[in-house]
């Protein structure tokens, strides 16, 4: 074999292996949800999406954790968005330089790797226990909004990031102060990137049980939460509640919430990808 | 004989990035509505001299400057100049085309809007007349609310030094603002330039010697951070004092 022989017989076999290792990964998902999907969807009908718990499985339904479910979402990124975002433009704009800064930096990126049991148990102690919220819907927000801070921090820091140099000069040259600048060009101009680690992260809480646990939200909960203030479920802890049972039915139920769930988790993706794809086609440098 | 009054002077000028002495000793004085020249090799501070004429070098770490820029005889460096304000003042135009990813008219009017400038009337007829004055009104009118990325590039050039005019400033900088663009784009900015000066002063970074002798009156040479020569732009190049002056202009080096 000449040498470009070679170098050509291992270009393939390298791409042969790569094309090998993402089948691998897309198998192995493709099964579960294949399995997920046989077990669980002719559970799902009006009535499982519209039942409250029961002890006996075939009138059990998700109701109340999929409310549970929603309010949480809305709740934590209602918390997280403003301070996530605030937090990453004063990192990235204002604090450069400053040691508050640097210890920050720091310690954010700490924080992205802390587990999310930990999590909890910071958010039992300070708004279930010193603030008083107890297992509230309001304390499982504001403990899942500190899961999403350090992700909403660092993309959204990223994204300002990739605002070229030349936009803020422009803007900077016609008079405009720093503030202006970012508020009028650097925050519309990355808000696509920014939405899509907003997303991300929100994606990412609406699967947590394990904080959530922590906190004190219930399994058992007999009625839909009306206020931020109520007892609450939510999807992950009522599927784990429900797996953890021996009658084959609620393995059943459990299959059927999963893919509700997951229903949740793709839509999500799939509105943050849009959202990248439509701002990268607008936003051209 | 009674001169123009002079509209920039930079009187023992030195600037610094870090401990790189960027410019040295730079004493300089441009007339009001001419327009000046820089060239220079690469790497010489046209581009730092330049940006000091707006303070744009005020938010590059490490970066000071020593001596006086005077701006209609008041020292732009001087505590209670408002940058802001010296920005409407003294406009500038890069070499890139650099406009927001907008609409064409949210790109002219930018530097209005900031201002608190919120009558939709004023706005749209300050958009004409600066879209007139760099003769892309006619191009553009049917398309102020497309987006301004999709303009062709020296249409994205003309808009930026619209937007420039459009806040009214009587001086305007540019840093090679054709470098980036094809010919018929660049003769139609020169030409522009030509009409501007009646009523702006202009100062331009070109290394193009052709243009600087089409478009300017005075001509600075610059050369590792010194003002080497500084002259009428038809005596420079016919009869530069200096060698180096001499070797630059017929493209013996830089
Ligand atoms: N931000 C910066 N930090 C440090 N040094 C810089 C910075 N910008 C420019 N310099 C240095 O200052 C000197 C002058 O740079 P300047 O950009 O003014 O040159 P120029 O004459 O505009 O060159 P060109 O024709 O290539 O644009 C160069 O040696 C450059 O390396
Ligand atoms: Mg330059």
């Amino acid at each position: 074999m000449t040498n470009s022989e070679l170098n050509r017989f291992k270009d393939k076999a390298f791409q042969g292996f790569g094309i090998f290792c993402t089948f691998i990964g897309l198998i192995v998902l493709a099964i579960f949800l294949i399995n997920i999907l046989i077990d669980g969807l002719g559970r799902i009908d009006w009535e499982f999406l519209n039942n409250l718990p029961s002890r006996r499985a075939h009138r059990a339904g998700i109701y109340t954790a999929w409310i549970g479910t929603l309010w949480i979402l809305v709740l934590s990124s209602v918390v997280a968005f403003p301070l996530g975002i605030a937090a990453g433009v004063y990192l990235e704009e204002y604090g450069k330089k400053s040691r508050i800064a640097n210890f920050l930096e720091v310690n954010i990126s700490n924080l992205a790797g802390v587990p999310s049991i930990i999590y909890g148990l910071l958010g039992l102690e300070i708004f279930g226990r010193v603030f008083g919220l107890g297992g509230s819907l309001l304390t499982g927000a504001l403990t899942l909004a500190l899961l999403m801070l350090p992700i909403i921090i660092v993309t959204t820091r990223e994204a300002i990031k990739a605002v070229p140099r030349s936009i803020r000069d422009a803007s900077f040259a016609l008079g405009a102060s720093k503030w202006q600048t970012i508020w009028f060009q650097v925050l519309p101009a990355s808000f696509g990137g920014i939405l899509t680690g907003v997303i991300l992260a929100l994606s990412r809480a609406v699967g947590e049980a394990a904080p959530l646990i922590v906190i004190g939200a219930l399994a058992y909960v007999p009625f839909a939460p009306t206020s931020p203030l109520d007892e609450f479920t939510v999807l992950p802890i009522q599927i784990f509640n429900w797996i953890s049972r021996p009658q084959a039915a609620f393995a059943t139920n459990a299959a059927a919430a999963i893919i509700i769930l997951l229903l949740i988790t793709f839509i999500l993706n799939g509105i943050a990808v849009y959202l990248r794809n439509k701002w990268q086609k607008k936003v051209k440098w | 004989m009674s001169k123009k009054p002079y509209k920039l002077e930079a009187r023992n000028l030195n600037a610094y990035y870090g401990g790189f002495h960027a410019l040295k000793d730079i004493n300089i004085a441009m007339e009001e509505k001419a327009v000046t020249a820089f060239i220079g090799p690469s790497g010489c501070g046209k581009s730092t001299f330049l940006r000091t004429l707006n303070r744009m070098n005020d938010y590059i770490d490490g970066f000071r400057v020593e001596g006086d820029i005077l701006l209609d005889g008041r020292d732009i460096y001087n505590k209670d100049i408002r940058v802001d304000e010296l920005r409407k003042e003294v406009g500038m135009v890069f070499q890139k085309p650099n406009p927001f990813p907008k609409t064409v008219f949210e790109n002219v009017v930018y530097g209005l809007k900031i201002q608190g400038i919120k009558d939709k009337k004023v706005l749209a007829e300050a958009a004409e007349s600066s879209l007139r004055k760099t003769a892309l009104w006619e191009e553009v009118k049917d398309k102020m609310d497309k987006s301004a990325l999709a303009l062709s590039g020296g249409q994205q050039q003309r808009l930026c030094i619209a937007r420039a005019l459009a806040i009214s400033p009587s001086v305007v900088l540019m840093d090679e603002p054709t470098s980036a663009l094809d010919p018929i784009s660049t003769a139609k900015i020169e030409e522009l330039i030509y009409e501007l000066k009646n009523d702006y002063t202009i100062v331009i970074v070109t290394h193009n010697m052709q243009q600087a002798g089409r478009v300017s009156d005075q001509t600075a040479f610059f050369y590792m951070g010194e003002l080497v020569e500084y002259a009428k732009t038809k005596t420079m190049f016919t009869s530069p004092k200096h060698e180096r002056t001499q070797n630059y202009i017929t493209g013996r080096f830089g």
